[in-house]
């Protein structure tokens, strides 16, 4: 077992490196960098000679090889460099945002799971019946509803329950207060954010604790609990859900590494200042060290993830043993 | 119609008996087996049809703004309502259609098809050409969809054609994956062999003996990525970095002024959002049917 970490753990080291290369070509293939972008602005005019100096000092004038280089040591020992937009070192701006956006993927997460799996079981154990139909339209409806539209009837859907009820309107607020501050305010902001996010994510998950369940079903260890007289949710929970569950913990997995890609949209719907958010700032400031750093980070936790998932496995499932 | 031909191929391999040598014949016996899949194509060739007869169907220009009609809840003359610049927005609604399907279809078919090529070379040729492929492949998959789109975006600009490469390229390796995983299959068959043995090129095996036999998974890849492109493009649009005004855009319709008046004016944020879930619903209907009757291993997912 302790080989097996160790040889995964070390696979990851060429997929990171070519994620690393990928990304840093990437940005050299956007036109305009970002000295002119943040001197010049919209076509103003400026000396060259500024522009030059601006680029000796974000090392841009030496060669790609060279920058590469740089990057990736700094990479291994943990220095992610500065913004060359705002000047500020990239952890201390990536540190600003990390919590906000981890807290809305983990309760968008939590969301998921919690929808998903009794929506699952009950499509399941209903099989071709109405209640099996709903769910399944509910999932396909999921699967087709951009999250972001999803978050703007949210928004509507307050402002108009609030006036109806009080006869004010009410909104989430702006300002982000961390959970141990003040968890009421925090929770009115997120709790929304991470409902528009974590429908999306329970459709894909209720769509497969749907069809693992009905395959574990077929099975003759349930046919077994069922001749010896178990109560149905017995067999249910006891004896199905926990074998049909891998498959799920797969998908919840890969949807939580691919829930940084979901935040990007709601994020932007919500006016939370997130991981996602920066993203999207950084592409169009071209700023290449942070647009990398966070390619980077996304990167990371998606082999991360998909490790600590292979390892969840063999918890999960005592049949398999990796060696 | 060239969404139709891939069901028949299904229903002539699942169901040989199915009604006789008449195209509408099997249609129909198609129809019948996935009724719900069948209404998802109806709703898709509704969705083409709008798109082709835009602006004969549009009642306004959709780009001509209006600005003592801004704002107007929907009733007779605007069914649906004006935007903050007084356009009428069924009219952007219907031009709107064309810029998805037109995105949609492009990026599914060329990222799809590039998928093809792709995978059937690497499975074909195999060995270290075929290692070093998949590694490649295994990069470009660890980024989210919209990540890759939008450092595409960054790199080419935005605009509609634009956001059908940053749509594309995402789409390739998980193609590309999916179909050599069946080429891989189709490779070790002795006709292959035989193939080989006649002296035929390796481009004409491949285009000829080994591409016909992995299309099944080609067709369920490119009908799962007719929805997703669709909403991809409106994720960029939305962003700002997709389509660009004044093209009409369903995402870029929810942009910007939807948000800001969606209380006074929330016909304006619930009408594209709706043009969106229900052609991206139709596209997976019709996309889980498709896979259903093309490979029955995985009926019962779904």
């Amino acid at each position: 077992m302790l080989r097996y970490i160790c040889k995964r753990l070390l696979l990851m080291i060429p997929t990171l490196l070519g994620a690393a290369v990928l990304v840093f070509l990437l940005m050299r293939l956007i036109p305009g960098d970002v000295c002119e972008l943040r001197l010049a602005g919209e076509g103003a005019y400026v000396d060259e000679k500024a522009i030059q100096i601006c680029r000796e000092q974000a090392g841009l004038n030496r060669s790609l090889a060279g920058q590469f280089v740089d990057w990736v040591w700094g990479l291994a020992r943990g220095d992610l460099g500065v913004s060359m937009w705002t000047g500020r070192p990239i952890t201390y701006e990536i540190g600003l945002r990390f919590q906000l956006s981890l807290q809305v993927a983990v309760m968008a997460t939590l969301t998921s799971i919690l929808v998903a799996v009794p929506l699952g079981t009950v499509a399941a154990m209903n099989q071709d019946t109405w209640l099996d139909y709903g769910v399944r339209a509910f999932s396909i409806a999921g699967l087709a509803m951009p999250s972001f539209w999803l978050g703007i009837l949210i928004i509507l859907a307050l402002l108009i329950g609030t006036q109806a009820l009080w006869g004010t309107p009410w909104m989430p607020p702006i300002q982000y207060t961390p959970i141990w501050q003040d968890p009421i305010a925090n929770l009115s902001q997120l709790v929304w954010p991470a409902l528009a996010t974590g429908y999306r994510y329970s459709a894909v998950a209720a769509r497969m604790t749907r069809s693992a369940l009905l395959e574990v079903l077929q099975e003759d260890y349930i046919r077994t609990a069922r001749a010896k007289g178990l109560v149905e949710h017995l067999i249910i929970n006891r004896h199905a859900l926990k074998n049909a569950l891998l498959p799920v913990v797969t998908v919840i997995g890969i949807e939580f590494a691919f829930l940084i890609g979901g935040l990007v949209v709601t994020e932007q719907v919500f006016n939370l200042n997130g991981l996602g958010k920066l993203f999207v700032e950084s592409v169009g400031n071209h700023d290449y060290t942070l647009t990398q750093a966070l390619v980077m980070l996304v990167a990371l936790v998606f082999i991360v993830t998909n490790f600590v998932i292979d390892l969840l496995y063999a918890w999960l499932d005592p049949r398999i043993r990796y060696s | 119609m060239a969404f139709t031909e891939s069901p028949l191929q299904g229903v002539r391999a699942a169901a040989p008996d199915a009604s006789g040598g008449m195209t509408w014949g099997r249609v129909a016996a198609w129809a019948r087996r996935k009724p719900v899949g069948a209404a998802g194509a109806v709703i898709v060739l509704g969705m083409l049809l709008v798109a082709l007869l835009a602006p004969l169907i549009a009642p306004y220009d959709p780009v001509r703004n209006a600005f003592d009609r801004m704002h107007l809840p929907p009733g007779w003359m605007h069914w649906f309502g004006t935007d903050q610049f007084g356009r009428d927005v069924l009219s952007r609604l219907v031009h709107g259609a064309r810029t998805a399907m037109f995105v949609g279809l492009a990026a599914s078919f060329i990222g799809a098809t590039a998928g093809l090529v792709l995978g059937v070379a690497s499975a074909y040729f195999g060995g270290r050409f075929d290692l070093i492929f998949q590694r490649l492949m295994d990069i470009f998959m660890a980024f989210p969809l919209i990540i890759m789109a939008l450092a595409i975006v960054s790199i080419f600009g935005t605009g509609t054609h634009n956001v059908i490469v940053a749509v594309t390229v995402p789409f390739i390796p998980r193609c590309a994956r999916v179909v050599r995983a069946s080429a891989l299959a189709v490779r070790e068959l002795p006709y292959i062999d035989a193939a080989r043995a006649c002296g035929f090129g390796h481009a004409r095996i491949m285009l000829y003996h080994v591409a016909p036999n992995v299309v099944a998974p080609y067709l369920i890849m490119l009908t799962a990525f007719l929805g997703q492109a669709i909403l991809l493009e409106a994720s960029l649009s939305y962003l700002g970095l997709g389509v660009q005004e004044p093209t009409p855009a369903w995402g870029l319709m929810l942009q910007g002024g939807a948000e800001e008046y969606a209380e006074s004016a929330p016909w304006m944020a619930i009408f594209p959002g709706l043009a969106i879930t229900v052609s991206v619903f139709a596209f997976n209907l019709f996309g889980d049917a498709v896979r259903d009757t093309l490979d029955p291993r995985l009926r019962s997912t779904g």
